[in-house]
Order: C-alpha cells, then structure tokens, then sequence
C-alpha cells in the first residue's frame, strides 16, 4: 500500500512532465493536423536553456530561489518559445498544403538537426545539476518504508495545475483563443473572416514550446541531469499521451500525460523497468488501432 | 455484358443524432438510368456512400441481383470488395483521379485486379510469362476504347493531374467504366461542366446504358440533364423519399416542387427552373 | 515534354515588381536585421554558453565571439539573399562566388583560426549556397524566357533520362573497382558500406517511394535479418547461402505481422507507430538475454566461406582455404584479409543488383502501380476495387525482406552485432538517402548513398557533422522539391501509337 502510494505520487509527478508536453503536440496537430516530430527536441533545448539559465543566475549572484527560479522558468520560456516559433517559420510554414508526408520528413529532419546541434555546441555528455528545492514531506511510514512528497513534487503538480488554468482561460477566453479553435476548425474560413491564419499557428507553436520548456525545466530539476538525446524517448511518451488522450483535447492531452506517467512508473516499480518503453509503444499501438480518437477526442467521419 | 439491378429496401444512415438516410427504399432497374436528385443536404451522397461500401448503413437492406443469378448484399460488404466482386463502379463529386499517375495509368490501375490475377500475383509476372503479356495487351485495348470513346486519346500519356476539368470528369467516368462494372454509379458528374460539356456526357451516359447494357444510378443537380436522360427518379428530401417514378410523373408531384422551392407554392418560379420542371408557362 | 507539365514558379522569386528597384531595399534592410536579431536571440543561450562538466559539477564557458560573428554571417546571408529575389542575382553571384572560392585558399594560406573552424565552415557553406542561389535564379529566369521547363525539373529529367546510360557505366564501375589497382583494403570497405545503405536504400524505396507509406522503422528488418542469421548460423550451423532466404524470409514475415494491424492508419499515425515498432524491437534485443546476448551482443558469427572454403590464413585440420584452393587452380597467391573483403563486396554487389533488378521488373507489373495509386488516393483505389490493406501489406513485406537480406549481410561482414547498430538513427540515415535521393527513383538513391555515407566516410572530419547535414539537408530538400531532388516520374506504361482520331 505505502509502495503503491508512493509510486502514485512519482507517476503524478512524470504525468505533469508528459502532460506539459502532450500539450504541444495536441495544440499543433488540432490546427494544423502535422506530427510536430522535434517537438520533442523543443523540450530538451527548453532544459538545456534552463540549465544555462541556472549557472548565469548562479555566477551573477542572485541565489534567493524563488527569485531565481522564477527568471528561469520565463528565460527559459521565452527562449525556447523562440526556437519553436523559429522551427516553424523555416521547417514548416513553407510547406504548407503540400502533401501530407513532406511535412512529416521535414519534421523529422528538422529534429535531426536540433538534436546534433546541441551535441555540437553542448557536448554528448550528460549535464548536471545540484539539487536545487531539497527536503519532503513524510506522509506515513508502513514497515520501515517511508512514503514521501517531495517539495520540487509539490512545485511539478502546482505549476503543472496553474498552467493548465491559464492555458485553458486563454483558449476559451480570449480572442487569441477563439482564432485559434476557428483555425482548428476551418483554416480556410478562418482566414475569409479576417483570422491571421499563419499567426495563429505561430502563436500555437509558441504556446506549445513555452509549455515543453516548463516541462524542460521541471525535468531537469527532477532528474538533475539532461543531455541531448533526452528529447527523443520523453517526445515519444508525451506524443503517445496525446493519443491516447485523444489527439487535439487540452484536457486529453493532459489526462494521456498523467496515465503515461502512471503506467511508466508502476510497470518500472512492479514488472520491470527493461519493458516499460515496450509498454508505452503498446498502448499507442493499441490506441490507435482500437480507438484512434483516443479517450476523449471527437470522432471522426471519413469524407468521401 | 450482364447487368444488375439494385434493390434499396429501408435504408437508414445516422451520424450521431443526425438522420442522413432515413428508410428509403427503391429499385434501380437494369439498363435504366436512375436519377437521385434533391436539394442539398437531402441525403443523396450518403446513400451513394452506403451502396458503395464507403458508409454502413444502420438499418436496410442493399441487394444487388446480378445477371447471372448471384445476390451481393452489399451493406454487408467491404468497400473494395463492392467494386471488386459486386462490381459496382462509382465516380465522386469532388474528382478523385490519380493526378501524379498518366491518364492511361489510371485506367490501368482500373483493371488492377484482372491484371493481378493474371500477374500470378507479382509472382509470374516477375518473369515476364506470356499469360501476363496477353492479360496486359487486352486491358490496354481496353483502355484504348475507352479513352477514344471519351476523346482523350490524345492525351494518353499525360499526366491526369493537367487534364482540363471536363476532361477529369470523363476521365474518371472511363476509368469506373474499366473495372467492367454491372452497376455504374455516377455523382454529380454534370457538375462544373459547360452547357456543350454537359451534352457530351448526357451521350456518354445514354451510350453506356445503350451499348454497355448497364444500369446507371446518378446523382444529379442540373435538372436539365436529369430530364433529359433518366428513366427512373427518385427524389430525396432531408433523407427522405417523397417521390418516385418516370420524369413525367416526378416533374408533376407536387411535393417535388415544394421540396426544391420551399412551402409558398405562390410564389413565381424562375422562369430557368420553371422550364427544367415543365411547369408553368 | 509537352508544355502542359511546366511546373509554376517556386513562391521564392515573386515576378519583379514595377516599383524601382532600390526601393525595395530599405525593406530587406529591415528584414536582414530582424533576421540577425532573431539568429542573436536564438544563439545567445545555446551558442553564446557552453556547458562543460568537470567531474560532477557543470561549469560554464563563453563564446560570444564566434556567436556574434556567426550573427553577422545569417544576416547578411539573409540580405543576399533577398537581394537576389530581388533582381540582383548577378551581382551577389558574383560577390559570394569569390567568397566560396577565396575560402579554400584562406585556409591553404593559414588565414582561418584553427578555434574557429565550425565558423568557417559555416561562412564557406553559406557563401556556396547564396552563390548557387543566384546562379540557379539566373537560369531559371533564363529558362522561363525561353518557355523551358523550370531547371529543377529539367536537372531531375536528365538525369533520369541519362540514367539508362550511366547505369551501366556504374555497374561495370561497380564490378571493376575491386580489381583496379587503386583498391585497397580502405576502397573494398568502403564501397561495401556504401552498397549496403544503396541496397537498404532501394529496399525502402518501395515502401516509402512507391507506396508512400513513410516507414521510420525500417531499421527494424535489418535488424531481424541480422540478429536470424547470427542465430541460425551459432544454433544450426547453417552458412551465410542458406540463412540468407531464411533471414529475408523472417523479416518479411515479421513486416507482415508488423503491418497488418498499423497499415490501415493514417500516413503521419503510421509513422510514429513504425518508428515504436523498430524501437520495441531494439528494447527486446537489449533484454532478451536468452536470444539475444543483450547488450553485450553476439560475436564470433561466421564469416563467409566461398563455396565451403573459409578465408582464413590458417584454415583448420582438413579443410581448404580460398588462397590455397587459388594457389593450386589458378595461380599462387598468399593470404590477404582483402580477399575476404573483395568476397563480401560482391556478394553486396549482388545482393544490390537482385534488389535493383526486382524493383525494376515489379515497377512494371500491376502491383507496382498500384502502389503508386494508393500513395496518390486510397479512397479512390477502394472504389476500383483494390484491396488496400494487402497492396499495403505487399510493399511493406517485400520492403521488409530486402532490409533482412541487408541485415544477415551486415552480420556475416561485422562478424558481430549488438543492439546498439540498430537505432533510429539508422532508420533515418536510410530515410534521409531515400528522401534526398529522390522516392521512387533508382538512380537518386545510388548518388545519394555515395555523397552521404562515402562522403562523411572518406573524410573523417565531417562525420560528427554528418547527422546535422542530414537533418538541415531533409528540411531544405522538402521546402524546395519535395518529391526529392531526383525525382522525376514517367509514366510506367505508353500508349504506343497514339493516334490523334478526332471524334
């Protein structure tokens, strides 16, 4: 009981992380119906900000950590929002209503690029850092085995939720958020009706790069290191949590994130942790195959 | 050729709450031309759908008697397997032509399955075996006919995707006509076509019922054409059938006219919609 | 070439306006710095910092130098650029084709700070490509005047139409090389390793090319061809000939097994689904310790033997090895491990060639354009009656099977295998050949594999910048011809006479 506690408590923890990043790949293939394959990469550069982001914070002397993370998670935001509004305007928008497969190889080039470009400028090697908000929370001892919530989990799941909120206030509320469901609907009208289609969809990617940054960042913090390849495995996981959530849901996103997070942790802490990448593949198989609108996505009728 | 005929008995499509198709039933006869027309949205392209396999229809029964004795239920039946077994061709509304591919290659890609089996499926055909030479020369014959027959001869080895858009249109009508179907199901074929277009295909049509022997199920907006060619009518309303029989009697039914002109029967036709119905003065 | 097949302009070079043309310049002014400012931005955090680790701490380092340098270098790239779109193509020709050819004596000269050798590199490139820029708008400008095709469709239709003649050419080069006196051992492995990547190029030319189902799993096959050969081969004791249809076999089976429930998803679904099956496959090859080895891998698998004789220098008791079964029938040669590699390469020659000629033949039959049909429009292939989930299933089987013939060649060549050579890397290597090359071309995927494996092979520097170039080289060649720089389809079947009967 306190074992399985306490693997609910880590597998909340990853979910947030997936769930940050599902987020973008759902936003993207709503409007613009594409598999952003570097998102992934987007992740791991938004980690990478973060952790230079960390050291100059760190060499310039500003070291009360609530501050500081703070000037972090924005750096760390607007400068990988930046690469994901970069990687769109060069990789993508120019191959707008093309056939559907040259967006998809110019995704997966695209992430190529990113991945080796900061193993050149970065190194191969891990990157690591000290632990930044120690300490937790003991929520109860059962035979020697101490179940705890750590602090930096508290700070994942919190951030997590108030992202969510905004991220949903700005969809249903503001202008920006109605242009851009008009978009998912019909980019064609949209733009009829005054919509700055190509904006919106910049906006999209923008939103959905701030969001991996976060989970870059909380990652980093997390874990305590990243390296160049990270973006790979966690794009895989977070892509599959968008499906199985049903792809183009903000809250399916989030709910497939959390059940990926689950079901890695509990397979890792109960069957073993050599398969657990086999069960993530599985279920998108087995998503898609059975349910391809995943939990909660809308259906969809073939035109003919 | 054997021909067939189409018996729609109660067939019902829903999309979620949405009644596309609701229990309609008719006969599309044997070298006849059966028009289905209605307003938009009267549920024409989803029993279309349904016949060809492309939609399952909730309720009803689609039973398409071939010349031969044999019985397809096709709304039990895979999409391809309509075309491939049933044989029932269709055309689409919006073209589907195979652009990349030349105007001959699509006709080829038409008589696919004919050439496969005698391809010993790929695996004779590697070889480059006689039967497969031979099976290969009578499907170009084929499309050779075809192609003359819809004067595109010309244009053989062009690619489909810089045909003018009539000629896509007849196109698409000869490579239906290749796979050799029993049932020929047209959509909107007159659509975008110019009044001297819209003529060639009225022949076209008439001579694939004359000569070919093949029943004809058309969906069509233009009530020019549908006048003009059809034997048999049978006109939707919001998923409805509200009339059935031979333009005299179509063009007459009163509830025709409300349907395509809305409830105020006072009002004054347009003289161009006054003359397709022949109404009025 | 009818007329009817001219392409329309590429969006890039907007028909010149009737505005003067310097008024066009403050305009590109401004986007050149914009450019610059966004590239500064990009750069700052990635570009300007450099984490290094220094044992279990990560400190930091600064380069703004080469950063901002690298800065000027985008946004002046980016005026030139715009400055050739906007008529002004002969001139930046000229200025960055001097730069491009006074680079290379800048560094024969010691001009360019060894520190700063990526920075150059850079420079150069940039320069090379402004200049073949404005070189290619020229033409094409040339070309429009004339009322010719645009230059890329004309460079993809020479190329194959010469293909008929340099096919040959390169084959008999092919089968030549090993006894030109040039080959050394470093020539022989070199072009094994480029025959394997053309032979896994054409193998997924068919699934990708053809029937355009975008396959990022492929490595997968090459993996089962290998990892069966080495079991059968270490379990049974069979040899390279007779494991070789088993290996091919499987791994179509496995294609079979593996597509049937994912081919009928939707292109972009089904390539994220390849892309878990060929990791999955690595992940029960890192752990499946009984059949695999695991990470350790499986050594000591055996190398082929010609015709039951081993080319080895100590044959053991009883047995003839190739050199002394020569020295004996035709004349006296003592042993060299290049035997060996000149054995291996011919067999990968043939291997290449049976794929080449298989394809060639299956382009002409039914299934082929059938395949073609479905990648343009599955819904219309239903309604013609094709079965689109066995036509699918037939290019992803046979694709499967050149990758496992591949893969137990690879295992017989390295004489050891691991998980680790079968990545995703690898599947992209294979991706980028047959997406550069050209889908469904020949040809394209040969010239592709030279430049991207022997290339980077041949010159040792470039390699660690060989996956960047692939990956830029996928993005650009989709933006400017996405059908893939050699791609250039005619028809598969002609009407022979076509006669122009008015009706």
């Amino acid at each position: 009981m306190a074992y399985f506690l306490q693997q609910l408590i880590n597998g909340l923890t990853l979910g947030s992380m997936f769930g940050l990043i599902a987020i973008g790949y759902t936003m993207v293939y709503g409007i613009i119906g594409m598999i952003n394959f570097a998102h992934g990469d987007i992740f791991m550069i938004g980690g990478f900000v973060a952790i230079i982001a960390f050291m100059t914070l760190g060499l310039a002397g500003i070291t009360w950590m609530p501050l500081a993370l703070l000037c972090i998670l924005i750096l760390a935001m607007a400068f990988t929002a930046l690469h994901g509004w970069t990687v769109e305007r060069i990789a993508y928008r120019p191959l707008r209503g093309s056939n559907r497969l040259a967006p998809l190889i110019s995704a997966i080039g695209m992430s190529i690029f990113l991945q080796n470009c900061v193993q050149l400028l970065q190194g191969a090697r891990n990157k690591a850092l000290p632990p930044v908000i120690h300490g937790s929370i003991e929520l109860m001892d059962v035979e020697g085995f101490t179940v705890q919530l750590g602090y930096l989990q508290i700070v994942i799941m919190l951030l997590t939720v108030a992202l969510m909120i905004g991220l949903t206030l700005l969809i249903t509320r503001t202008s920006l958020g109605r242009q851009q469901r008009a978009c998912e609907q019909d980019m064609k009208m949209a733009s009829l009706l005054g919509v700055d289609v190509d904006r919106t969809i910049a906006l999209t990617f923008v939103i959905g790069a701030g969001l991996a940054a976060v989970a870059g960042l909380v990652w980093l913090m997390y874990y305590g290191v990243i390296d160049f390849f990270v973006g790979f495995m966690a794009g895989i996981k977070a892509f599959t949590a968008a499906v199985l959530g049903g792809i183009g849901s903000l809250p399916g996103a989030m709910l497939g994130g959390i059940l990926i997070g689950l079901i890695d942790t509990f397979w890792a802490g109960y069957f073993s942790n050599d398969y657990k990448d086999v069960a993530t593949f599985a279920i998108l198989v087995l998503v898609l195959i059975f349910r391809p609108t995943g939990l909660l996505g809308k259906s969809d009728v073939e035109k003919v | 050729m054997s021909a067939a005929s189409l018996k729609v008995e109660h067939l019902t499509m829903c999309f979620g709450g949405l009644i596309a198709v609701d229990d309609v039933s008719f006969t599309a006869m044997d070298r006849q031309i059966t028009a289905l027309i209605g307003p938009n949205g009267a549920g024409k392209t989803t029993l279309f759908n349904c016949v060809t396999g492309f939609y399952r229809p909730r309720v009803g029964r689609l039973a398409l008697h071939a010349a031969d004795g044999r019985e397809f239920l096709l709304e039990r039946m895979d999409g391809f397997r309509i075309a491939q077994q049933a044989r029932v061709a269709r055309t689409f509304q919006n073209i589907r032509l195979f652009p990349r591919l030349s105007v001959l290659e699509n006709l080829m890609v038409a008589q696919h399955n004919r050439l496969m089996r005698a391809s010993g499926y790929t695996l004779v055909g590697l070889f480059g075996l006689g039967v497969y030479r031979r099976a290969k020369d009578a499907a170009l014959e084929r499309a050779r006919y075809w192609l003359d027959r819809v004067r595109l001869l010309e244009r053989a080895n062009d690619e489909a995707g810089n045909l003018p858009y009539g000629a896509q249109r007849r196109l698409e009508i000869a490579r239906a006509m290749c796979t050799e179907p029993v049932l020929l199901c047209l959509d909107e074929p007159a659509a975008g076509l110019n009044a001297r277009e819209s003529n060639d295909l009225n022949e076209l049509v008439l001579f694939i019922r004359d000569t070919h022997k093949i029943g004809v199920l058309l969906i069509e907006h233009d009530m020019s054409v549908v006048m003009k060619i059809s034997d048999h009518i049978v006109v939707l309303d919001h998923g409805r059938k509200i009339a059935d029989g031979n333009p005299a009697k179509v063009r007459g039914d009163p509830s025709v006219i409300r349907a395509y002109l809305g409830e105020e029967e006072d009002d004054e036709l347009p003289a161009e919609v006054a003359r397709d119905l022949g109404v009025g003065s | 070439m009818s007329s009817t097949s001219v392409a329309p302009p590429p969006a890039a070079m907007p028909p010149a306006t009737a505005k003067p043309r310097h008024a066009l310049l403050a305009p590109i002014m401004k986007d050149a710095l914009v450019t610059g400012a966004i590239a500064l931005a990009l750069a700052i955090p990635l570009v300007g910092f450099k984490t290094v680790d220094r044992g279990s701490t990560t400190l930091l380092e600064t380069r703004f130098g080469p950063m901002l340098c690298g800065v000027s270098v985008i946004a002046l790239g980016r005026l030139a650029f715009s400055l050739i779109n906007a008529g002004y193509a002969r001139a930046v020709f000229a200025v960055a084709a001097t730069m491009a050819a006074a680079w290379p004596l800048a560094v024969v000269l010691g001009a360019a700070p060894s520190g700063w050798l990526p920075l150059a590199w850079m420079s150069w490139l940039v320069a090379l490509s402004l200049a073949l820029r404005a070189a290619y708008v020229v033409w094409g400008e040339r070309a429009a005047a004339r009322g010719n095709l645009a230059p890329r469709e004309r460079m993809a239709a020479t190329v194959q139409r010469f293909s008929a003649f340099i096919a040959p050419v390169l084959i008999a080069f092919a089968v030549a090389m090993p006894m030109l006196p040039l080959a050394d051992q470093r020539w022989v492995d070199l072009g094994i390793l480029v025959l394997t990547y053309i032979m896994l190029g054409w193998g997924l030319n068919v699934v990708v090319g053809l029937a355009g189902l975008l396959d990022l799993g492929y490595v997968a096959f090459y993996a089962v061809g290998a990892y069966t050969f080495a079991i059968f081969a270490k379990t049974f004791g069979l040899n390279f000939w007779e494991a070789l249809p088993i290996a091919g076999l499987l791994a179509a089976t496995f294609g079979v097994l593996l597509g049937f429930p994912v081919l009928r998803l939707r292109g972009d679904y089904l390539a994220i689904v390849t892309l878990g099956f060929g990791e999955m496959v690595r992940v029960v090859l890192l752990n499946w310790n009984e059949l695999s080895n695991g990470p350790k891998g499986m050594g000591d698998i055996p190398r082929p033997s010609f015709f039951g004789m081993p080319f080895s220098a100590t044959p053991p008791e009883g047995v003839t090895s190739f050199h002394q079964w020569f020295s004996q029938h035709v004349w006296e040669v003592s042993f060299s491990p290049i035997q060996r590699a000149t054995y291996l390469y011919y067999i990968i020659l043939a291997l290449a060639l049976l794929t080449n000629w298989f394809t060639l033949r299956i382009r002409k039959l039914p299934i082929s354009l059938a395949w073609e049909a479905l990648r343009e429009d599955e819904i219309a292939c239903r309604a013609l009656g094709i079965n689109p989930t066995s036509t699918k299933l037939t290019a992803f089987a046979i694709g499967a099977m050149f990758g496992g013939f591949a893969g137990a060649f690879f295992a017989t060549r390295q004489g050891f295998i691991s998980p680790e050579s079968f990545n995703f890397m690898e599947s992209a290597i294979i991706l980028a050949i047959v997406v550069l090359g050209g889908m469904g071309t020949q040809i394209g995927v040969v010239i592709a594999s030279i430049l991207l494996i022997g290339g980077p092979e041949w010159f040792r520097d470039l390699q660690s910048y060989r996956m960047l170039a692939f990956g830029a080289l996928m993005v650009l060649i989709m933006i400017w011809r996405p059908q893939g720089l050699l791609a250039f389809r005619e028809p598969t079947i002609r009407l022979k006479p076509v006669s122009a009967k008015p009706s």
